[in-house]
């Protein structure tokens, strides 16, 4: 194994009362690896993404994009945001803009890029997911499944090394999950690099080259996904688990 | 009802509707201006100049025009600032619009949902280029209905200009009802002036609120 893409060593952050919400986590991501990180609500799995782009401040500890820590960036950290895409669980288009005015500004304002060449790419991309067809709609006009997969082309267009997804199909229709999670599973194919949260464990088992499962703000258990949902090894996780199935009932 | 009379004076409100709308036009234009400088050092908690922001609201929105008018037009001439009738209303309307529009933007910039920030600034935007291009427009675009209602709300504050000498429609009603006791063609031309002047300018604020329904949130 090379350098990996991403590290994070003994990174602590807590909210007031000094309640530690990560608790000294330490992590490391490859190229071209996709990380799938489970674990009950409030363990600090969206904590934790949001901490890798600086969205939250940490209280110590180290991050590393490429071998250069960048937790202090202060002017800079547009720069590392540029490398790491992200995509939230609230639908965060921007709603006074059309879905192609939504995936042009980035590209333009911050990397300067040729608007024509920027569209030809976006183009491209939203009928890779289905979508060329609307790209002169307004946000209000798509549904939730739609709105995400045109937020992943709009992170995927500023060519990012890491993609972050914070529970992208949270607040989805069951039916609309599928279609999202589809975009995802085609980009891990293409051997982008991914940390992703979800409760969704099937799609978690499919997409995963490791599981990471979290719990009151720690890394409980890191496993491969055979191993983690056959036969987890620690007994929280295996509660964890055992939380998604249901007795049948016998009448 | 003395038809021939409202023929008659009816030059006379034509003229007092003009002044009371150039007054209620810079007036409110003004109030505008005031109002985005005042919110924006509020929204940036510029240091001091948001202290002295907030005095000048509380105290703006909580005192009556009229007495603003009358500390202007009889209270500066004491300390020696002596402003014309046009000055002091103008004056007066934008010290107490600006207040008003000031709070409207404001709450337009707060209902900008974190969320949008947070996509603008993983997309590698600057913290200036997530102003310009992601706050700004939705903020405009939130105040609107506000800002309507706060203009339409300044033009009917005029009505009391005519404190201050100034000749405008009210000023002009009172004046006929005063010369020749007819109370109520006077009264009734005042209410329509006033209609002609508001009633376009609310179909215009609806007109324009409509247009940017496009920002609204949810599905």
């Amino acid at each position: 194994m090379g350098q990996p893409i991403l590290e994070v060593e003994h990174l602590k952050k807590s909210y007031v009362n000094n309640v530690p919400i990560l608790d000294d986590v330490s992590f490391s991501l490859q190229k071209g690896e996709v990380v799938v990180i489970v674990g009950p609500s409030g363990c600090g799995k969206s904590t934790f993404l949001r901490c890798i782009n600086r969205l939250e401040e940490i209280d110590t500890g180290v991050l590393k994009l490429n071998g250069v820590s960048y937790e202090k960036e202060k002017k800079n950290i547009s720069k590392v945001r540029e490398k790491i895409g992200m995509v939230f669980q609230s639908y965060d288009l921007f709603p006074n803009m059309t879905i192609l005015n939504n995936l042009l500004l980035a590209p333009m304002k911050v990397q300067k890029r040729n608007k024509e060449e920027v569209k030809k790419e976006a183009e491209q991309l939203l009928d890779r997911v289905g979508l060329l067809d609307k790209k002169d709609n307004y946000p209000r006009q798509l549904s939730g499944g739609q709105k995400q997969r045109v937020a992943i082309v709009r992170a995927m267009l500023m060519h990012p090394e890491i993609m972050l997804l914070d529970e992208i199909t949270a607040a989805l229709d069951p039916e609309m999950v599928r279609e999202v999670l589809q975009v995802v599973l085609e980009l891990a194919k293409t051997g982008m690099t991914m940390l992703i949260v979800t409760h969704e464990m099937e799609f978690a088992r499919s997409v995963a080259d490791r599981v990471i499962f979290m719990d009151k703000g720690n890394i409980v258990e890191e496993n491969t996904p055979e191993q983690f949902f056959d036969n987890p090894e620690t007994d929280r996780a295996k509660q964890f688990l055992n939380s998604f199935h249901y007795e049948t009932v016998k009448k | 009802m003395d038809f021939e009379f409202i023929r008659e004076q009816t030059p006379l409100y034509i003229e007092a509707a003009k002044l009371t709308l150039h007054m209620a036009v810079i007036g409110v234009l003004l109030a505008i201006v005031v109002g985005l400088v005042c919110s924006m050092i509020k929204y940036f908690r510029i240091p001091v100049l948001r202290q002295i922001v907030e005095c000048y609201i509380e105290l703006s929105r909580n005192t009556p025009l009229l007495i603003q008018l009358f500390f202007l037009y009889f209270g500066l001439p004491k300390i020696g600032i002596v402003l014309s009738s046009e000055q002091c209303a103008i004056t007066g309307l934008t010290f107490l619009g600006g207040s008003y529009m000031a709070e409207a933007f404001r709450s337009g910039l707060d209902n900008v949902p974190p969320i949008q920030v947070e996509s603008a600034l993983s997309l590698g935007m600057s913290k200036s280029q997530v102003f310009t291009n992601i706050i700004l427009p939705q903020a405009v675009s939130n105040s609107i209905p506000a800002f309507c209602a706060n203009a339409i709300f300044l033009i009917k504050e005029t009505s009391v200009f005519s404190a201050v000498a100034l000749a405008d429609l009210m000023f002009v009603t009172k004046d006929l009802i005063g010369i020749y006791y007819k109370t109520d063609e006077a009264l009734f031309m005042l209410v329509i002036a006033y209609l002609i002047i508001l009633l376009p300018i609310s179909l215009i604020c609806s007109f324009v609120e409509r247009r940017v329904r496009y920002a609204e949130y949810g599905d």
